[in-house]
Parts: structure tokens; C-alpha cells; sequence
């Protein structure tokens, strides 16, 4: 189980109001997008999941308990940037997680814990699809490959939610439709809860469940969209009619918020 | 073509690396000459012949006092003063640096404080130094960790603190404690930073080494340096002046070296 409770969340700094009563529900193994124009509070939202910041007033609930105040293996996460070490192979970006839980002085592993430990990363670089590099740095790959070590990197601490930041906003059209298939498929497997915060309403719409709309100064929810397309999706169901229109919707209601403020 | 827009062939390249070389060997042998002509016993611009009767003489042939090559003396007396003083630096610069740039309780506490210091003038406090700890070796290798030391903190704690902080979230998220963070993502990343560091320290180390021997010592190249100026010995003097930047040449090489083979992430990010 994994089920976010956000009730009532206020966030200010001084006269500023980011963030003006939020509230929603995300259920396990949900899939749910923000979407929401620049200025809506959707990433400073992001950083108090993270425990990276406090909500000045309400309450955020992961399974019935408050959220611990700094970041945790609870909550994995994948930035924009930023989200993999340059230092460590492709392997050792995943084994990093294995290695700071099960080890800690050393923060290593040796013998047979490590080699469990490097059976699992393996399966996990082969789902992500990036078998074969195991051995390369970061700065060898691309940038949709590097995107698709930093899942696999999250994914291994098996968290209860996954917070994605705008985690493909950086990739050509291409590469985003392909990681999309990627995400897809992981969130079937791994049963995950996932949250992700992107201002690509294709994206949003083809991935998520639920689509809650944000405002922008002060953020408020303005809207939440059951996204109501069979899975699995297909790529080919963006040609469709449904699917469109639903885009065009969550489109006008942000065009309208962008004017409001 | 713009003058922007044109480079040079791998030939002309190479050329042009080597013209300024030759150049300074060219003036200094015309100079040189032009005075030996006027005056064989010119002792300012000693010729060729002098350099090599010299360099036998320091390098080759035992000191008749003391029976010590005395080259070979000089440079390990200053070897060991600038490795002991890089080497206390560095592991203070390490530690110090790490822990300020990222605990925020020692930043607000250290920070300030080294910066301050930095701004001392080592070579004001020599005095102090020969005073407070003697005319032996730890005042020379204090002048030169008081030299450098400040300097290193300061770029090695900017460095941990420029570490993305999507980096050290992410770690968190992975389970990592403070300590383990410190071990396993901020250390790593900053020891190449460190190698750099060093690099750059290797002239104010010598700089500080110098100085330090020319005022009080007994052996090192820059006591002899000051000890043979006495007696106008250009042709001991411009030989050490050149064996000492070809140390630091070969120092600075080789650290890079290392950085290279023992970090090769970080070259492939420079290219990245």
C-alpha cells in the first residue's frame, strides 16, 4: 500500500502564496500527472513530497503517517537534470542505492551480497533497456539513456511513490515517446505509485490515470480528470479522437488560467 | 576570413609552441656573446660553455667540504620541505573543505574564518614563524602550508557545494546518510577537483619554499640560489632557476596524469 493523502496544504514564503489549499488523494500503485502553467507551484509541490520543503500549513500523509522532513527511500525521484553520478559506471549508478542501505560504514558491498545485489541491478538496467552498457559513464550516453539509468537507479530501492520532475522535458519528441513506453511498462511491473510533474499535456494524458490542473499565482487545483483510456496504451492512440480532445480540454483550461494570472 | 574563424595546422601548431622557446635561448645566447666579446670574464651572461662547466661541477663531481653532490642534495632537501607542506595541505584542504561545504553548522562557523586567513600575507608571518617554531624545517614547511592550505579549502569546499543538489536529494532518496554521502558522491567528485587544486598551488608552494630557504637554511635550491649570488654565480644561479621550473613542470604533468588514469569520469565530462 502507498496511498498520498494531501489535505489542505498551504505553502508561503513571506507575503507570497505558492501553493493555496491543495488537497488530493492519490491511491496505490496510482498513476497521477500535474500539469499546470510555469509559476503554478507544481515543483515546489514536488520538493515538499521530497521532504526537500514543508507545507506552511496542512498535512501530507503516505500510508496514514506524515511525511518524514527530509528525503528518504520512501520517495524515489528522477530531475530533469542532475539525476545520475558522473563518477559512477551505469552499474554503479544502480547499485548505489544497494550499496548505502546495506552497508553502513562502507556504504559496499563484498562477495555475495554484491553479487545479488548486481543479479538485481542487471535485471533492472535490462527492463529500463539499457543492457549492454553497464560499464559506461554518465557522460557516454545520451540523454534519454541517461534518464533511463536514473529510473532504474530510483526503481531499485523499490519506493512506495516515484516523483518525476519534468523528467523528460530535456529529450527530443522521439526519445520522450520512447521513455514514455519505458515508464508505461515499469509502472505495470514494478507496481509503483507514480507522480509526475510535467507541462507536456500529451504526455500527461498518455501516461497518467488521473490529471489534476493547476493554476498559477497562487497554485490551486483547478481540475481533476479521471484520463479514462484502456491499458495498456499504445503510442498510436494519440492519432485518436478521444485522446485529442482530451488534450484540447486540459489545454483551454490552462490557457485560461494563464490569463487569470 | 575572420582572424576568429582561422587555426593553425598541427605543424604550425607545434611551431608556435616552440617559437618562444627559442626565441628566449636565441636573445640570451646573442646577449650572451655580445658581452663575453667585450669582456671574457663577464660573469652576468655566462656563455654555454659556463653553464655545463657548472652543472659538472654541482651535479657530477662530491663537494670537496662536504662530499655531497650538491644538486642532488639541494633538490631533495626542497623536495621533501614542498612535498611535506603540499601533503599537509592537501589532506587538511580535503577534510576542512568537504566538511564546509557540506554541513551548513561548520560552513557558517569555518567559512568566514578561512577566508580571512587567505587574506594574510604568508610571507608577513615568516618571522613569526622562525620565531614561534625555530629556524629547522617545520617553519619552512608551515610557511608553505599556511600558504597554500587556505586557498585549497576554499576551491575544494565551493566545489562540494556546487555538486548539484538534485544529486545529493537523489542520494538521500537511495538511503544514503550524511556520512555515506560524503564517502560515496561528494568525495569521489571532488578529488579530481583536489588534483587541479594542487596543480595550481605548485607555484605559490615553490614560491613560499624559496623564500623561506634564501632567508634561513643550510641546504635546499634556494638557499644555494641566495648563497652564490654573493659571488655573482649566474652560472649556478640561471641552471637552478631552470631545474626548478622543469620540476614543477614535470609535478604539474604528472598530477594531471594521475587525475586522468585514477578519475577517467571526469576527463569524459570536461568533454561531454
Amino acid at each position: 500500500m502507498s496511498e498520498l493523502v494531501i489535505e489542505k496544504v498551504w505553502k508561503e514564503y513571506g507575503d507570497q502564496i505558492v501553493l493555496e489549499d491543495v488537497s488530493l488523494t492519490v491511491a496505490s500503485r496510482a498513476f497521477v500527472a500535474l500539469v499546470g502553467p510555469s509559476g503554478c507551484g507544481k515543483s515546489t509541490f514536488l520538493r515538499m513530497l521530497l521532504g526537500q520543503e514543508r507545507p506552511t500549513r496542512g498535512t501530507i500523509l503516505l500510508d496514514g503517517e506524515a511525511l518524514p522532513q527530509e528525503p528518504g527511500p520512501d520517495r524515489g525521484v528522477v530531475f530533469q537534470r542532475y539525476s545520475v553520478f558522473p563518477h559512477l559506471t551505469v552499474l554503479g549508478n544502480v547499485l548505489l542505492g544497494r550499496e548505502l542501505s546495506g552497508s553502513r560504514y562502507k556504504a559496499k558491498l563484498f562477495g555475495a551480497a554484491r553479487r545479488n545485489a548486481i543479479d538485481e541491478a542487471r535485471r533492472l538496467i535490462g527492463e529500463v533497456g539499457l543492457s549492454g552498457a553497464e560499464d559506461k559513464y554518465p557522460a557516454q550516453l545520451s540523454g534519454g539513456m541517461q534518464q533511463r539509468l536514473a529510473l532504474a537507479q530510483a526503481l531499485i530501492m523499490k519506493p512506495k511513490v516515484l516523483l518525476l520532475d519534468e523528467p523528460f522535458g530535456a529529450l527530443d519528441a522521439f526519445t520522450r515517446e520512447e521513455l514514455w513506453c519505458v515508464i508505461r511498462d515499469l509502472h505495470t511491473a514494478q507496481r509503483v505509485t507514480i507522480i509526475l510533474v510535467t507541462h507536456d499535456l500529451r504526455e500527461a494524458t498518455f501516461l497518467a490515470d488521473k490529471i489534476f490542473v493547476m493554476s498559477a499565482r497562487p497554485g490551486r487545483v483547478l481540475a481533476e480528470h479521471r484520463v479514462p483510456f484502456a491499458r495498456p496504451r499504445q503510442l498510436d492512440i494519440m492519432y485518436d479522437k478521444g485522446f485529442n480532445d482530451m488534450v484540447q480540454e486540459l489545454h483551454g483550461e490552462i490557457a485560461q488560467a494563464r490569463v487569470a494570472a | 576570413m575572420r582572424w576568429i574563424n582561422t587555426r593553425p595546422s598541427r605543424g604550425a601548431q607545434l611551431a608556435l609552441t616552440l617559437l618562444p622557446f627559442v626565441l628566449l635561448i636565441v636573445a640570451y645566447t646573442m646577449g650572451s656573446a655580445a658581452r663575453l666579446a667585450e669582456n671574457a670574464n663577464d660573469k652576468l651572461l655566462p656563455g654555454l660553455a659556463g653553464f655545463a662547466d657548472a652543472i659538472d661541477r654541482l651535479a657530477f663531481v662530491a663537494d670537496p667540504r662536504t662530499g655531497e653532490y650538491l644538486l642532488w642534495s639541494d633538490t631533495g632537501a626542497s623536495l621533501i620541505r614542498l612535498l611535506a607542506g603540499l601533503g599537509i595541505s592537501t589532506i587538511t584542504a580535503l577534510v576542512i573543505g568537504m566538511l564546509i561545504g557540506m554541513l551548513p553548522y561548520l560552513r557558517a562557523l569555518l567559512s568566514p574564518f578561512v577566508a580571512v586567513i587567505s587574506m594574510v600575507p604568508p610571507l608577513a608571518l615568516l618571522p613569526i614563524l622562525f620565531i614561534a617554531m625555530g629556524l629547522g624545517e617545520a617553519s619552512k614547511i608551515a610557511l608553505i602550508v599556511i600558504g597554500v592550505a587556505p586557498t585549497m579549502i576554499r576551491d575544494l569546499a565551493l566545489k562540494a557545494l556546487e555538486l548539484p543538489r538534485e544529486q545529493i536529494v537523489k542520494a538521500e532518496t537511495l538511503g544514503g546518510s550524511s556520512w555515506q554521502i560524503g564517502l560515496r558522491v561528494v568525495l569521489p567528485q571532488i578529488l579530481p577537483r583536489l588534483i587541479t587544486c594542487l596543480r595550481l598551488q605548485l607555484g605559490p608552494a615553490w614560491l613560499f619554499l624559496i623564500a623561506a630557504e634564501a632567508i634561513s637554511s643550510d641546504s635546499g635550491l634556494g638557499y644555494r640560489i641566495f648563497l652564490v649570488r654573493r659571488y655573482l654565480s649566474m652560472d649556478v644561479i640561471f641552471p637552478y632557476v631552470v631545474w626548478i621550473t622543469l620540476l614543477a613542470v614535470v609535478m604539474n604533468y604528472i598530477l594531471d596524469r594521475i587525475r586522468i588514469a585514477v578519475f577517467p569520469w571526469s576527463e569524459l565530462e570536461k568533454q561531454a
